[in-house]
């Protein structure tokens, strides 16, 4: 079963940021459909909107993978299935 | 993208730093057809239907929260009144229910169970008398279970006879449990206009009204209120009252998704969306320190209760836009351990009980989590719980009481919980003696509800 999630990665700003979250997203046949990325006073944010084929990961698998990564880079990186966002934010 | 930076960025921000959390989601029991004369079998029947119904619960809390990255605090149950369920057996106590409700309880894994209730606001049957008896023991040999009892109504008046009957349970059960400061008193509450779905504890019981099962979910998120009216210290109130509707859409909208979502996974009805403003003991989660963002230097300051009444109201329009299931209290919560705001206003001496009173006439609950002198008699006990009574009574609301009569504690002293339970100062009692109006027993008659200025 297929489901949209988005993934929020902040942190201070340094290389190799996109190419990570993309590669770990890759690895995991997570497709990226939207990305919207800034930096602001050295704060790295980017959001991304994906498509999570949950028969091959859940997003609390996904989450954990990430989290690795974010170790790593020294980030906060968050998924969260998209209904959250639309239940805020659509009427 | 569906969602822009801002929209994401705000939700992010709720959860990770303004402490928005799903506070409960609780499941509602019926326990009608669990009864059976032989005692024994009664408890049996009752672990068995609650472990079957319950014991996914957890495991589906735990797998939404990861799904939307959203704290789930806690997992409850909430059951059928025992002192109905269990009139029909020849027990002499009903300890050994109490028991085999927190048993089930710590089986499955949930952190409260409630139901340890009886309705007495006209009279007690046999079966109210013997579990009103047994709450002192229940409370103090148990870990988890949760006891109310309602005394009043706006359609019966207040039962007097059981309000004194409750100050003596109170008072027994604070000694009881007297080496963790009076904790069983924690868990007790004596109610006025009880709400048959509400998932709050200590005063969440699965009513007569209701389905089989069903899931009721209670949301919280003072700090994200605060955080978002402290952005606007210029507003002027009609603003300030439509940024809290927007906020309050918005939490509620959480508890909508999730009670939705895990009724589904759970196979159950959904039932309610309690639209409540719950704080915690963490620094921020407070709603005394929504009513200081609002403007008022201390809680308890002139003005608090309008600062509050707005803040209840529109808490309600926001949350009834979100949710078509409103329900159990609804509003905000205005305890006193539970909320370091309300801890601090009193150890400023902003906050009196008489001060909390005049609040609970514009909130959804009532004196909550107020620890007083471990001295304080029986009767005085009595007319505090008498006059909160009387304020839901009249104003057709619900309230409870929660009254911790700490043992050898005094006024400047601390009493210490734990947890969500928090802390709290000993706050002074009126000197002067009521224990004439309380003894004289009886039932105040319900009020009339024309001529109604």
């Amino acid at each position: 079963m297929k489901g949209k999630a988005i993934v929020t990665v902040l942190g201070k700003d340094r290389v190799g940021i996109v190419a990570g979250v993309s590669r770990v997203l890759a690895e995991n046949n997570v497709n990226i459909e939207d990305i919207s990325q800034t930096i602001m006073q050295d704060f790295f944010t980017m959001m991304m909107l994906v498509t999570v084929d949950e028969d091959e990961i859940s997003i609390a698998d996904l989450q954990k993978k990430l989290n690795a990564l974010a170790e790593e880079l020294d980030l906060k990186i968050t998924v969260q299935h998209e209904d959250i966002f639309r239940y805020m934010h659509r009427i | 993208m569906w969602f822009n930076a801002e929209e994401i960025k705000e939700t992010v921000e709720m959860i990770q730093e303004q402490r928005l959390d799903i506070r409960t989601i609780t499941m509602g029991i019926s326990l009608r057809d669990c009864i059976d004369p032989d005692g024994n079998k009664l408890a049996r029947n009752i672990y068995r239907k609650i472990t079957d119904s319950a014991g996914k619960l957890v495991d589906v809390a735990g797998s939404l929260q990861k799904k939307y990255g959203i704290p789930i605090v806690n997992k409850r149950v909430s059951v059928s009144p025992i002192a109905a369920i269990a009139e029909a057996g020849k027990l002499s106590d009903y300890v050994p229910i109490a028991k085999s409700l927190d048993r089930a309880a710590i089986d499955i894994g949930v952190d409260f169970i409630g139901g340890f209730t009886a309705l007495v606001q006209k009279g007690m049957t046999p079966g109210d008398a013997k579990l009103i008896g047994s709450i002192p023991q229940a409370l103090s040999e148990t870990e988890r279970l949760c006891s109310s009892v309602n005394v009043a109504s706006s359609k019966a008046g207040i039962n007097m006879d059981a309000v004194l009957k409750m100050a003596e349970v109170v008072k027994e059960t604070a000694e009881r449990t007297a080496g963790q400061d009076g904790i069983g008193c924690a868990k007790l509450v004596v109610f006025a206009n009880i709400p048959e779905d509400n998932p709050f504890m200590a005063g969440a019981y699965h009513g007569f009204g209701e389905p089989d099962k069903v899931i009721n979910v209670g949301i919280s998120g003072p700090g994200v209120v605060r955080a978002m009216l402290e952005k606007y210290p210029d507003a002027d109130l009609l603003r300030l009252a439509e940024l809290i509707k927007e906020t309050a859409f918005k939490i509620t909208r959480m508890g909508e998704l999730i009670g939705r979502e895990s009724a589904a996974l759970l196979g159950v009805k959904p039932g309610v969306v309690d639209l409540s403003l719950a704080p915690t003991p963490t620094p921020g989660d407070s709603v005394a320190q929504i009513i200081e963002a609002m403007g008022i230097e201390r809680c308890g300051a002139p003005g608090t209760t309008a600062a509050l009444a707005m803040l209840n109201d529109a808490v309600k329009k926001g949350g009834a836009m979100a949710t078509s299931s409103t329900g159990g209290l609804s509003g905000a919560f205005i305890p006193v351990s539970e909320d370091l705001g309300m801890v601090e206003a009193v150890e400023a001496g902003a906050l009196s009980i008489e001060k909390l009173e005049a609040m609970t006439a514009v909130c959804s609950v009532g004196l909550d989590m107020i620890v007083i002198p471990g001295d304080t008699s029986v009767e005085t006990i009595a007319g505090i719980i008498a006059d909160q009574m009387a304020i839901a009574v009249v104003n057709h609301k619900a309230a409870g009481v929660r009254l911790i009569p700490s043992p050898g504690k005094v006024e400047g002293e601390r009493a210490t919980f734990g947890d969500l339970l928090g802390f709290a100062p000993v706050m002074p009692v009126s000197k002067f003696s009521c224990a004439n109006f309380v003894r004289r027993g009886g039932r105040i008659p319900a009020p009339l509800t024309s001529l109604n200025n």
